[in-house]
């Protein structure tokens, strides 16, 4: 069948495919004209590099499996710096090792888009789900007043929709973008409709693009003089307040009335959503507020809801480390409380309405 | 200048008139300090960018060292990056535009100790760049502290005593390392020193761009330079120290040159246009219609297959989510990942149902298939009071449960067909068969769709399976209708 | 001083670009580049040029580490 009859029969994006999460942010990232992925394999986000060996030779993109996760962050650095649109991915402990590149391409003010699909920790952990990296994606991560924004998709439709979205704000504030998800998230496989491509971006004029127009083009983040490296701070903070006013991004589920209200990420928003229906089934007045966007945090969504509602509940599958957030949030005006497990393990339906119960009672 | 004299020698093109970029009143002189092997390097690589016509493609890339502001000066692009990262930076940049050249300036410290892996990689992969490698057997910019490359008994301020070949080991030899690699073109150990070593360095640099323009590959020029304010000495007890010392433990010479037997590498244009895109991600036999054919299920189901890691219970899973997928159901699918995987035991969980699906993980289940006696022992305890048990009699013994429970000779079905890795296709037969008891409605045409699908690229085994299917759903065998 | 000669090259030292390392100085094979008794405005004793007795060979331009701070001239014939 040729291509024609088959946009016509069935156009693009009124088709479905079954893919895992993983391999959806290779979709996306494709669909969104990224040229080039750059990565060293780790479970549980393998399977982007797999997707994008296979994919991204086949539109003469570059794939390259790099030496390390140092290397794959700074390969991302010189693609990003030549004017062209990159990803890598990781999880856990390949995040902490890329985290000095990041710095540098926050400073650099270069676009650049990264997965972590966060497995167990601290050390070397294990495979399973876990939420341990928020802290050190969401706050910056490594050293210097620099954030990135970090978007958290729930399913393989957000991993392509959130990737593909990721580029577009990399590209607006010249900043990296984090796609942060969890192992259940990357390793879940679902049906995923695509976005339509988009075509070969023009060279933004800042690009170290090899050409006699851009041959005066610098990149750099040292500045001895301590005002010249304090304006490029004070520019970064003001980037920062702009992201914080237009990019947050948040889903609400039955809160207008809740009395309790769940917060949760990833995969457990999921957990949340059956746990409310469960017990609005029971005549339980709770609700549900799942940031999609962690950097910038929904923090006018949830001071909306301070009026309503009587405390808090986050779930988490860590130690407790987007809690702070919520609280900061409401400015401590409501109990939050943390219901959490580590190690791998996902909290289940009963743990999550067992908790609300109580406090409810 | 007169009306009648003309430059032979001067202040490069390749450089900025002035150096704007550096701060300071000093404009016109760089930060090196005197007698510095840098700036000399500095201009043999100005002079050849404009020599060769290379300035306006040329990315020079400012390692971290005392080289960290060579964007001050040269008139090409310029960026600085992490300690030791140059190479992978460099290739990041010529990957993305190959028609771009690189240079990876970098020092003994960023290059031989924390660079080390990236450079060697990069060198490895034979990225079309050149790297310009100081080595001047000491740090420079972090004031006098051992380098790998410090020549054992030299007295730094970090090897107070002289460098110990039994504590630091041997200095580093980077040329000879890399020579002996099959990917770089061309490897050469030069020395800024004497006039004669000036002007071999300035060739071997020439060499190297040369090559790089001609997109032949990898080349390291490796500069023995001198650092006389660190080493305590002038600049020409500097010199006199590399050509006594250095020299004879760094040999000058061309290690490697095998341009002339290499092609030039060539890296197609990237495909951007959307119908080839979607060519690409989507073709035109990968998905089933799904706006043809509906079917409502009658509740969720949460569905758990379990067996031994190789059973193919994975593929399993993966079926009945295709099957659910071509009848717009919505449907989840989730492995148990990881090492217990291989060779143990593996699970998935499927949930198929009408609604948006909540949690993908399958704990209490609606429906259990187990294909060996470890998963049945497992997952058995969570299957729901009204739950339904499907499980492979072959290797599994009837299980004490007040269950309802099916059970099939997969396993012997999938013998007696000559391959046991349709052992999955026989259970899953079997469970469409239990599927229609349940929804009253018949997915068995959606099931040989799936099995055709999953099996699209290994067509031999399209019947097998379908066979197997067939005879799974035949004999499967009623062991407790609860 | 034998400036009625016809020298065919000429140095040119910017003395306030020298940093007074005496690369040049060393390298010049006519011994034709010398240390002064001045110091320029980076606070360093800087050379000369003799005014005679160049050959254009160069080999002060490549030894010397600042990008512009020796010129050498050619007569045009």
């Amino acid at each position: 069948m040729s291509i024609s009859m088959v946009k016509e029969s069935m156009s693009f994006n009124t088709r479905k495919l079954l893919l895992k999460g993983n391999e959806a942010s290779v979709y996306g990232a494709l669909l969104a004209g990224c040229e080039c992925f750059f990565g060293y394999p780790i479970t549980p986000a393998s399977e982007i590099a797999n997707t994008s060996a296979e994919f991204f030779p086949k539109l003469n993109r570059t794939f390259l499996q790099a030496e390390s996760e140092i290397a794959a962050i700074n390969m991302v650095f010189g693609a990003s710096a030549a004017g062209h649109r990159a990803l890598t991915a990781s999880s856990g402990l390949g995040i902490s090792l890329k985290q000095e590149g990041v710095s540098y391409i926050a400073t650099c003010e270069l676009p650049a888009v990264i997965i972590d699909v966060m497995r167990g920790g601290p050390g070397l952990g294990n495979i399973g789900p876990e939420q341990s990296d928020y802290n050190q994606v969401v706050k910056g991560g490594g050293h210097g007043s620099y954030k990135c924004v970090v978007l958290a998709p729930n399913s393989p439709q957000e991993m392509c929709d959130f990737t593909f979205k990721a580029f577009d704000l990399a590209d607006k504030y010249r900043t990296p973008v984090y796609v942060l998800t969890d192992g259940v998230v990357g390793q879940m496989l679902e049906s995923v409709s695509l976005p339509d491509p988009i075509g070969k971006k023009p060279l933004p004029e800042w690009a170290l693009a090899g050409t006699a127009e851009t041959r005066r083009n610098m990149i750099t983040s040292i500045y001895l003089d301590y005002d010249d490296l304090e304006s490029v701070n004070l520019k970064l903070q003001a980037k920062y307040a702009e992201i914080m006013r237009n990019e947050q991004r948040y889903e609400a589920y039955m809160v207008d009335d809740a009395e309790l209200i769940m917060v949760g990420y990833g995969i457990i928003s999921r957990l949340i959503r059956s746990a409310v229906d469960t017990l609005r089934s029971e005549g339980r007045k709770v609700g549900m507020l799942r940031p999609k966007s962690l950097f910038p945090f929904p923090v006018d969504a949830l001071r909306r809801l301070v009026g309503n509602a009587d405390s808090f509940l986050c779930v988490e599958m860590s130690n407790g480390q987007m809690i702070d957030d919520v609280r900061l949030a409401i400015e401590c005006s409501k109990p939050v409380r943390l219901l959490n497990r580590m190690g791998g393990n996902v909290p289940s339906l009963e743990e999550i309405t067992g908790k609300c119960g109580e406090i409810l009672k | 200048m007169s009306v009648n004299e003309t430059v032979k020698f001067g202040r490069s093109k390749g450089f900025f008139e002035t150096f704007d970029r550096r701060p300071g009143p000093i404009k016109k002189n760089m930060h090196y300090c005197p007698g510095c092997g840098h700036g000399i390097l500095h201009k043999l690589i100005a002079e050849a960018l404009i020599d060769l016509g290379m300035r306006d493609k040329m990315i020079v890339i400012s390692p971290v060292g005392c080289a960290v502001f060579a964007y001050y000066y040269f008139d090409c692009g310029g960026i600085s990056v992490p300690h030791g990262r140059a190479p992978a930076v460099a290739t990041g940049m010529i990957r993305a535009n190959p028609d771009s050249f690189v240079i990876s300036y970098q020092g003994d410290g960023d290059l031989g100790a924390i660079g080390l892996n990236n450079f060697l990689q990069a060198a490895n992969r034979g990225e079309n760049m050149t790297v310009c490698f100081v080595n001047n057997g000491i740090y420079g910019m972090t004031s006098g502290q051992m380098a790998p490359t410090t020549l054992v008994g030299q007295k730094t301020a970090t090897s107070p005593y002289g460098r110990s070949a039994t504590n630091e080991g041997y200095p580093l030899k980077v040329a000879e390392m890399v020579a002996a690699l099959e990917s770089p073109i061309y490897v050469e150990r030069v020395a800024l020193t004497s006039t004669k070593n000036i002007r071999a360095a300035r060739t071997a640099l020439r060499k190297g761009l040369t090559y790089m323009r001609e997109k032949r590959g990898f080349s390291l020029i490796e500069f023995l330079a001198a650092c006389p304010v660190n080493l305590k000495k002038n600049a020409s007890e500097a010199d006199d120290w590399i050509e006594n010392n250095m020299i004879p433990y760094f040999p000058l010479g061309r290690f490697k040159d095998v341009a002339s037997d290499r092609s030039p590498i060539e890296r197609p244009e990237p495909v951007f246009d959307k119908e080839k895109v979607v060519e690409a991600l989507f073709p035109a036999d990968s998905g089933l219609d799904w706006r043809k054919k509906e079917a409502k299920l009658r509740k969720e189901l949460r569905i758990k297959c379990a067996g031994f890691g190789g059973q193919g219970v994975l593929s399993l899973g993966l079926m009945i989510a295709e099957m659910g997928q071509s009848r717009d159901i919505n449907v989840s699918w989730l492995p148990s990942y990881g090492p217990e995987m291989r060779g143990g035991t593996a699970n998935c969980s499927v949930v198929l149902s009408n609604n948006e699906i909540g949690s993908p993980i399958v704990k209490e289940t609606n429906l259990l298939i187990t294909m060996n006696q470890p998963s049945m022992d497992k997952f058995l305890p969570d299957l729901l009071p009204k739950g339904l048990l499907l499980y492979d009699r072959t290797n599994i013994e009837r299980p004490d449960t007040d269950r309802r429970t099916y059970s099939v000779e997969a396993g012997r079905i999938a013998i007696e067909l000559g391959n046991p890795k349709c052992a999955n296709s026989a259970i899953m037969g079997a469970f469409a068969a239990c599927l229609r008891g349940i929804e009253q409605v018949n997915y068995e045409e959606a099931f040989e769709e799936a099995i055709r699908k999953t099996f699209a690229k290994k067509a031999n085994l399209v019947n097998l399976n379908i066979e197997a299917f067939r005879k799974g759903k035949e004999s499967v065998k009623i062991e407790n209708v609860n | 001083m034998s400036g009625a000669t016809e020298e065919k090259f000429r140095v040119e030292i910017i003395s306030d670009e020298c940093k007074g390392c005496l690369r040049c100085v060393n390298a010049c094979p006519r011994e034709v580049i010398v240390p002064t008794d001045q110091v320029n405005m980076m606070g360093v004793v800087y050379v000369e040029y003799a005014d005679e007795g160049c050959i254009g060979c160069g080999a002060c331009f490549y030894a010397c580490p600042e990008p512009g701070a020796i010129t050498v001239y050619e007569k045009k014939k």
